[in-house]
């Protein structure tokens, strides 16, 4: 009889694995996947799949030349899932090389680098994305539009996109136009309701489309609140500091300030609140840090769409926060039972 | 009967409950097996003592190992049988290993021993019935096995607001204080009624987790018939509510502060199994013999909760429930979620041991392999204690000890929820317990690393004392040799040969007696090195530093003192060389000048260290240093005193010296100083013994000194008249003239020395007398070797109080032999040198007295340090039977009688020397 002896607990719950974890995430991307695809093509999942392919390409590269079991470390999902939200992230028609170097530089660099899973400081995603977005401007400033405001008044089919994103068609620009932010971010001195009338990218279709794209990933995201992933605290604080720096300007400036709707229903508000903020490798850690963590990247977002150079500042804001996440750690921690108050700081080498 | 408020805690799980399997059939109790393995560490502290011997027949009940020690427990028989053995055997413990366990092999017949219930136990005074319960062998039975009565010792020191009845159970599969409520309800209730009457606490509060509504209801319908005061506190089921911590913070909304105690915070909580086990104490006066044990797990076909003996084999519970072997994968002592798993099932059930869980491979399957934190924060929200599981681990894991202490890693509990949400399988608490050990660790290696740097240092230190000793001793004989050549090569030169041995004389004396002083120094330096060590061995930091002190300063006096004695031994030359008496005296009196200043020093040091006493009355160091610096003054004062006496000779030796009156006049004066100084000492100490009234120490120093005084009068009445006599043969020759005024002092002299040591053998006979008393009170073994060492004492007193008689009515035949008696507290450079009279033998015995003195020193700290250590653990309120147990005792018996050896062999050789 040989019995087994390893120590306590000798139970797990069931079936709640990382693997699952990374699968319920990319499975919570799917309502905004298909609303994406729906209104803007197949550009999206044609990039889901290219980056899903490289990721896990490099991954098990990367896995060899370390030495680590490639099986064991593909099957955690999480390369997967870096390139499900970097092929949501970059624009459906951008060029197939623009997505692999996204995803490369993800993996390589900004995960396998640090020493894989749950060793990276930054989000790996949006590392990629910021290098894309730095580096090559002028693919990831063309957005797919919805057909009844783009010029050509169609959306491109599955065989468009494949030659788009392979760059044999000439057409593409057709197809394209800004995004309601650039738009917006590009009205110069017009002030706000003659800008909703005349610039094309702001007209209530393309609002409306976004509105949708956000609210799918809204339903993903409570998905996973629900099923326990993701905690209420990023989420919030990120909409909710948003909401109110939208709110704030927009009573100071009502005719030249964009609503606070408008903000939280474009771009990759909802996507990046409880998709990209949550990750939670490379966010805070305690309750209380999380809504630190959150309301810093609102705040940056409000900053860099309002006044940064970019349109939208998910990926900058998420990577400065990653920055500050360890040292916001260090300040909130929580009170821990028997204890007063809670500690703060590191002071090392004094009273414990 | 309004229900208590409940609260919440942070966290928790909610793992499958599996708890019905084993609530299928009733309580089931097995057989007797055939041999019942009792280990002697069932609980927490000191493991017990046997009481019994291997084939000592026992019966049930019968105490077979007592408690040893303060937390520790006593043992008892669970049934009647023979004592197998008391030997290592396998026991249920997370290390695996064996311990020291009682073999019992029932006999089958049940033959209880007399039962003592303590019927009339609301009478009864609160430690009458808390050492009634520890004689029952009651411990906690939740977990810990926490000596119980000690816990309520604990709590009974502070006003507790809520005595809280732990019977949550919260563990997956357990089911044995469920069946142990359902059994026993009237016995439970009126244990906590006896505790309660201990305790006194404002409420008492059973908590229970709802997932046990037939115990809840049984307790309810019981405590509404009794109309009892007791209330139930139905709490959610949540893993871990049955943590102390937790169910005290689920009960009352109060947290135990980091560090301390639920006492501390007016809260007693008591496991439901621990509170019927009181009751069979109390009113069954049963002991502690068997408990109720839940035998689950899918590998078992009759699951179900056991009354079983403490000491059964696992084996025999397993046969009992049907397990089968093949289906067996995982044996657990204890729940899944805290238990820990067994190698084999031959070890015993203790008093702690709730469950048996023998589970398949589907049950609890192999943990699957661990995979890397995603920092996911699911274990920071299951955390009961409300710490950040990601963190440490992270921490744990870089072995950043001092970030994981901030971290409150020492706050964690162990429940082991955050490995239990963990999606990476991560076995989290495993890295805790490992980080826990090693910064425990890494304490006492500090700790220890402190201390070794200090002896190093002392050592080092102690080297170079040695080296310079040797040094000196070098330079020394180097100068003794070329001193004694240039003696030899003079003598021719030398004109007038009868003046070189009057002149060298006192000059040799002065080496001989310098010579014995740095032997005595040396004796205790070597002493004082020994305390020294032995205080590092034991590692008491402030005696090491204390004796630190006092070996510089003794190594420092004796460099001095032999600094002196290469400067006497060189002078001989001069005297020869120089016919000159003038020159003759200038060394004396530089002698005397340098005994002088030692004595002014060792004055002030005595002054300090009694100035240090009397902030410090009980310092047993002060004391005994002043009592050094004392003999040390003597010592120094007898030197003047004999240096005084030399001036005289040596002034008469010089041809133009006209008068001897001088001298005497001299001595006279130093004499009626001493008489003034003693009489200042006499005046303080008294002061000191009205402050203190009750130190022997002081008592006796008086004496001495009272001693001294009556010596210094009646030298100074006897100087007064020899100037006359004296006065009278002025032109004489040198030789006589030496002779009649050398032979009073030396006749003072002995009659001051046989006074001391009969004061000195006084104060002995009355510290030997106090040792009695205490030995008598503490009923120790030893008690008859301290009379012994009392009879020897009194006969040594009275001896030198003979030969003080003798002496006083003026025999000149000094009792020799009560003087070395006194060797080791006397003024010892008089028996030395009244040893030396040109006896060839002499210094060989002079070499073995100062052994054996040494020795007796060595054997009087021995027995003073048992004696100091005893008396320690009467202070730290063990009772005599841990004293009679602990080294000590046999300690001070072993030094005592090697003193009495001692002593015995120096009054043989003295009487020999005779």
């Amino acid at each position: 009889m040989a019995l087994l002896r390893i120590s306590s607990p000798h139970t797990q719950r069931a079936g709640h694995r990382t693997s699952w974890v990374m699968q319920m995430v990319i499975l919570a991307t799917v309502p905004g996947i298909a609303v994406q695809t729906w209104l803007f093509g197949w550009g999206n999942l044609i990039n889901i799949l290219i980056a899903s392919i490289a990721a896990l390409a490099c991954e098990a590269a990367i896995l060899s030349i370390r030495r680590r079991s490639v099986g064991f470390f593909l099957k955690d999902y999480s390369a997967l899932l870096t390139a499900v939200l970097l092929g949501i992230a970059l624009p459906p028609s951008v060029p197939w090389w623009v997505t692999v170097t996204a995803v490369s530089f993800a993996i390589i660099f900004a995960k396998q680098l640090y020493g894989g899973l749950g060793n990276n400081p930054f989000n790996p995603a949006m590392v990629g994305y910021a290098i894309v977005l730095v580096s090559f401007p002028v693919p990831m400033s063309q957005w797919v539009g919805v057909q009844s405001v783009v010029t050509s008044g169609d959306s491109l089919s599955f065989w468009q996109s494949l030659q788009a994103i392979f760059q044999t068609l000439p057409t593409i620009d057709g197809y394209t136009m800004a995004t309601p932010l650039d738009g917006f971010k590009n009205k110069e001195l017009v002030d706000s309701a003659t800008a909703f009338n005349t610039i094309e990218a702001l007209q209530t279709a393309n609002l409306n489309a976004w509105l949708w794209v956000n609210i799918a990933y809204l339903l993903g995201g409570l998905a996973l609140f629900w099923l326990r992933i993701i905690t209420w605290h990023t989420p919030v604080a990120l909409l909710g500091a948003l909401l109110v720096m939208s709110g704030v300007f927009y009573l100071f400036d009502v005719s030249h300030a964009a609503t606070p709707l408008f903000h939280i229903t474009t771009g990759a508000a909802m996507f990046g609140a409880f998709f990209i903020a949550t990750d939670p490798v490379s966010s805070c850690t305690s309750n209380r840090g999380k809504l630190i963590y959150g309301a810093g990247i609102g705040i940056l977002i409000y900053i860099i769409r309002t006044w940064g150079g970019y349109p939208d500042g998910v990926a900058f804001a998420v990577l400065l926060m990653n920055f500050s996440a360890p040292l916001i750690d260090y300040y909130t921690q929580p009170r821990s039972y028997g204890h007063k108050k809670s500690k703060k700081g590191l002071k090392v080498g004094e009273e414990k | 009967m309004q229900s208590p408020q409940i609260f919440s805690f942070h966290g928790g799980i909610h793992p499958e409950e599996n708890k019905a399997q084993s609530l299928q059939l009733p309580l089931g109790r097995p057989s007797l097996p055939s041999e019942l393995v009792l280990p002697l560490g069932q609980h927490i502290g000191q493991a017990s003592r046997p009481l019994v011997n291997v084939g000592d027949r026992v019966l049930k009940g019968q105490i077979i190992a007592t408690n040893n020690g303060f937390l520790s427990s006593y043992l008892h028989a669970p049934t009647s049988g023979t004592i197998a053995g008391i030997e290592e055997r396998a026991i249920a413990h997370p290390s695996g290993l064996s311990d020291l366990c009682m073999v019992l092999w029932p006999d089958g017949k049940e033959e209880w021993t007399e039962l003592n219930p303590l019927d009339n136990w609301q009478a009864q005074d609160a430690t009458h019935v808390l050492a009634h319960l520890a004689q029952m062998g009651i411990v906690g039975m939740g977990g810990a096995g926490f000596p119980t009565q000690v816990k309520l010792q604990g709590a009974s020191k502070s006003p507790l607001t809520h005595f809280i009845i732990n019977a949550a159970e919260c563990e997956p599969y357990i089911t044995a204080d469920d069946m142990l409520i359902r059994e026993k309800t009237a016995e439970l209730i009126e244990g906590i009624e006896i505790l309660q009457h201990l305790v006194k606490a404002d409420n008492v509060v059973i908590g229970i987790e709802d997932n046990k509504p037939t115990a809840i209801a049984a307790l309810n319908a019981l405590l509404s018939e009794r109309g009892s005061e007791i209330q139930v506190a139905v709490v959610p089921t949540k893993y871990p509510s049955g943590g102390e911590k937790q169910l005290i913070q689920l009960l009352t909304g109060k947290e135990v502060p980091s560090g301390q105690y639920p006492a501390d915070i007016g809260v007693l909580c008591q496991n439901v199994g621990t509170c019927v086990a009181v009751h069979d104490a109390i009113l069954a006066g049963k002991p502690l013999i068997s408990r109720f044990t839940t035998l689950t797990g899918d590998a078992l076909q009759a699951p179900q909760n056991v009354e079983v003996l403490l000491g059964t084999p696992i084996t025999h519970l397993l046969d009992y429930a049907d397990s089968d072997e093949t289906k067996l994968h995982r044996l657990v002592m204890g729940g899944p979620m805290m238990g820990y798993t067994l190698d084999s099932a031959a070890v015993p059930i203790v008093k702690t041991s709730n469950c048996i869980l023998a589970a398949t491979k589907k049950e609890l399957p192999t943990p699957n392999p661990e995979q890397a934190c995603i920092r996911c924060g699911m274990c920071e929200q299951a955390c009961p204690a409300s710490l950040l599981p990601q963190q440490l681990l992270w921490f744990s894991k870089s072995q950043e000890h001092e970030k994981a202490e901030h971290y409150n890693l020492f706050d964690c509990i162990e429940c082991g929820a955050c490995s239990y949400v963990c999606p990476s399988s991560i076995p989290l608490v495993q890295y805790y317990r490992h980080t826990k050990s090693s910064i425990r660790e890494a304490r006492e290696a500090n700790v220890k690393s402190d201390l070794a740097k200090q002896r190093f240092e002392a050592r080092k230190a102690r080297q170079d004392a040695e080296a310079a000793e040797k040094e000196a001793k070098r330079i020394a004989r180097q100068q003794a040799t070329a001193a004694k050549a240039s003696t030899k090569a003079t003598p021719a030169e030398q004109a007038e040969p009868a003046k070189a041995p009057a002149a060298a004389a006192p000059v040799s004396d002065e080496a001989k007696k310098l010579k014995i002083d740095i032997a005595i120094g040396k004796t205790k330096l070597k002493k004082r090195q020994k305390e020294l060590l032995a205080a590092q061995e034991a590692e008491h930091l402030e005696e090491i530093q204390a004796l630190q002190l006092q070996v510089t300063e003794q190594e420092t006096q004796l460099a001095a003192l032999e600094a002196r004695l290469s400067k006497i031994s060189a002078t001989p030359v001069v005297p020869s060389s120089a016919p000159d008496a003038s020159r003759e005296k200038a060394p004396v009196n530089d002698e005397l000048k340098k005994a002088k200043v030692d004595v002014a020093l060792l004055g002030v040091k005595i002054k300090k260290l009694n100035k240090q006493l009397a902030d410090t009355p009980d310092d047993q160091e002060t004391k005994d240093k002043i009592a050094g610096f004392e003999k040390d003054l003597a010592t120094v004062q007898a030197i003047v005193k004999k240096l005084g006496t030399a001036t005289a000779p040596a002034t008469k030796a010089a041809p133009e010296n006209s008068t001897a009156k001088a001298p005497i006049n001299g001595d006279l004066k130093k004499a009626k100083v001493d008489v003034a100084l003693l009489g200042v000492k006499i005046k303080k100490l008294n002061k000191q013994l009205a402050d203190t009234p009750d130190d022997q120490e002081t008592k006796d120093k008086i004496a001495v000194f009272e001693a001294d005084l009556a010596t210094a009068k009646a030298t100074v009445e006897k100087l007064s008249v020899a100037p006359a006599e004296s006065s009278t043969a002025p032109s004489e020759k040198t030789s006589s003239n030496k002779a009649t005024t050398a032979s009073a002092p030396p006749i003072a002299d002995d009659l001051k020395k046989l006074k001391i040591d009969t004061a000195i053998a006084k104060a002995a006979v009355k510290k030997v007398e106090k040792a009695l008393k205490k030995a008598e009170e503490i009923q120790a073994p030893e008690a008859d070797a301290i009379r012994q060492q009392l009879v020897e004492a009194q006969q040594r007193a009275s001896d030198l109080d003979k030969a003080l008689a003798d002496a006083v009515n003026g025999t000149k035949t000094t009792d020799s032999t009560a003087t070395e008696a006194k060797a080791e507290a006397s003024v010892p450079e008089s028996s030395a040198a009244e040893a030396k009279p040109s006896t060839p033998a002499a210094p060989a015995n002079a070499d073995a007295a100062k052994k054996r003195k040494i020795d007796l020193a060595i054997a009087k700290a021995g027995i003073k340090k048992a004696e100091k250590n005893i008396a320690l653990l009467k202070e730290q309120g063990k009772d005599e039977a841990e004293i009679t147990a602990s080294e000590w005792p046999a300690k001070l018996l072993e030094a005592q009688t090697k003193l009495a050896e001692l002593e015995a062999a120096t009054d043989a050789q003295s009487q020999e020397n005779n």
